[in-house]
């Protein structure tokens, strides 16, 4: 049933499968990402509260949500890796960890934009803010371990262990507004509530989340075709390849 | 359409700056990292070519050396 699947094992066939999704991905990210900002920030109701200021939920929430989802993608790949020795989950993980690191990065930074008119202050050590703050940390030391060793395996396995203990600060990033008194606001959008948010306000930040998932894929393929060559460089189809870009 | 005019628009009703720091910032993070990741693709073609390069030559040498030897 699932000998479909056994081929994309294969570096080559993984490459041209990443090949033929890259413009798909970075097409659509690109449209939903336009239709989302300009909904968001032109055509949506201000807020009876925040005022205008709210408008950054539109990439503060997706950034923040999808840097957590990225990091479990990453992890879910670093297991396969290290459980079944597949090369290729490595190079997917060492794809991931870049576009997630910026993801938290521009988390962070919106946030404290958006913190300094309604909470009065950039920054406060507080449980959610801290977390993210150290699921970047993490994301950097992942970064780092990949680019350690020039054993890509050896790489591979050091930087996968670090991903599976990171793992425990993800829920604690997701409940710490629960389970913490913060500045923070709650979630907007959950599944088991209906979302505190009128769907003027909703449709666009869902495009946004939609977008930038894609974004993160695209991103995610062309790091991976990256990893996939770097790994492979002595391959005779990698040779032919570098030739065909040569003319 | 929210606002009334363009300046309007900038101005976001007094959260300018906090507003387009967001933008700004995610904007420029974001294409940072894809200009990094498709020059990667270039970074890595042009490792690969020159390390070709240099076997080729080092085999020619090599060859080349071969048959300078004085046959014993």
């Amino acid at each position: 049933m699932w000998k479909w699947l056994h081929p994309y094992a294969k570096p080559q066939r993984s490459y041209e499968l990443a090949s033929t999704l890259l413009p798909w991905f970075a097409v659509s990210s690109i449209i939903m990402l336009v239709i989302g900002l300009v909904w968001g920030l032109v055509f949506a109701p201000v807020d009876y509260q925040q005022g205008e200021s709210y408008r950054i939920i539109f990439i503060h929430v997706p950034a923040a949500t999808l840097a957590m989802s990225t990091y479990m993608a990453m992890a879910t790949a670093a297991f396969v890796g290290m459980v079944w020795q597949l090369k290729l989950a490595d190079a997917a993980a060492a794809a991931i960890a870049p576009v997630g690191a910026v993801l938290t990065a521009v988390a962070l930074i919106t946030g404290s934009a958006w913190g300094k008119p309604m909470w009065g202050t950039w920054w406060i050590w507080d449980a959610r803010l801290t977390t993210e703050l150290i699921l970047l940390f993490i994301y950097i030391g992942i970064i780092a371990l990949h680019n350690s060793f020039e054993d890509k395996v050896l790489a591979g396995r050091a930087a996968g262990i670090l991903t599976l203990v990171g793992v425990i600060n993800i829920p604690i990033i997701k409940y710490s507004v629960e389970w913490w008194n913060t500045l923070h606001q709650g979630a907007t959008i959950s599944k088991f509530d209906k979302p505190s948010m009128p769907s003027e306000m909703l449709i666009p930040l869902l495009i946004n989340m939609l977008g930038f998932a894609l974004m993160i894929g695209a991103l995610t393929l062309i790091r991976f075709r990256n990893e996939v060559i770097d790994r492979n460089s002595m391959r005779p189809w990698v040779k032919k390849l570098v030739e065909q870009e040569n003319q | 359409m929210h606002f009334e005019s363009l300046s309007d628009f900038f101005a976001m009703g007094g959260y300018a700056f906090y507003v387009w720091l967001s933008y700004g910032a995610a904007f420029v993070l974001l294409m940072a990292l894809t200009i990094v990741s498709v020059r990667g693709r270039k970074n890595l073609f042009n490792q690969i070519r020159s390390k070709q390069a240099r076997e080729q030559k080092l085999k020619a040498y090599r060859t080349g050396n071969k048959s300078n030897e004085p046959e014993t």
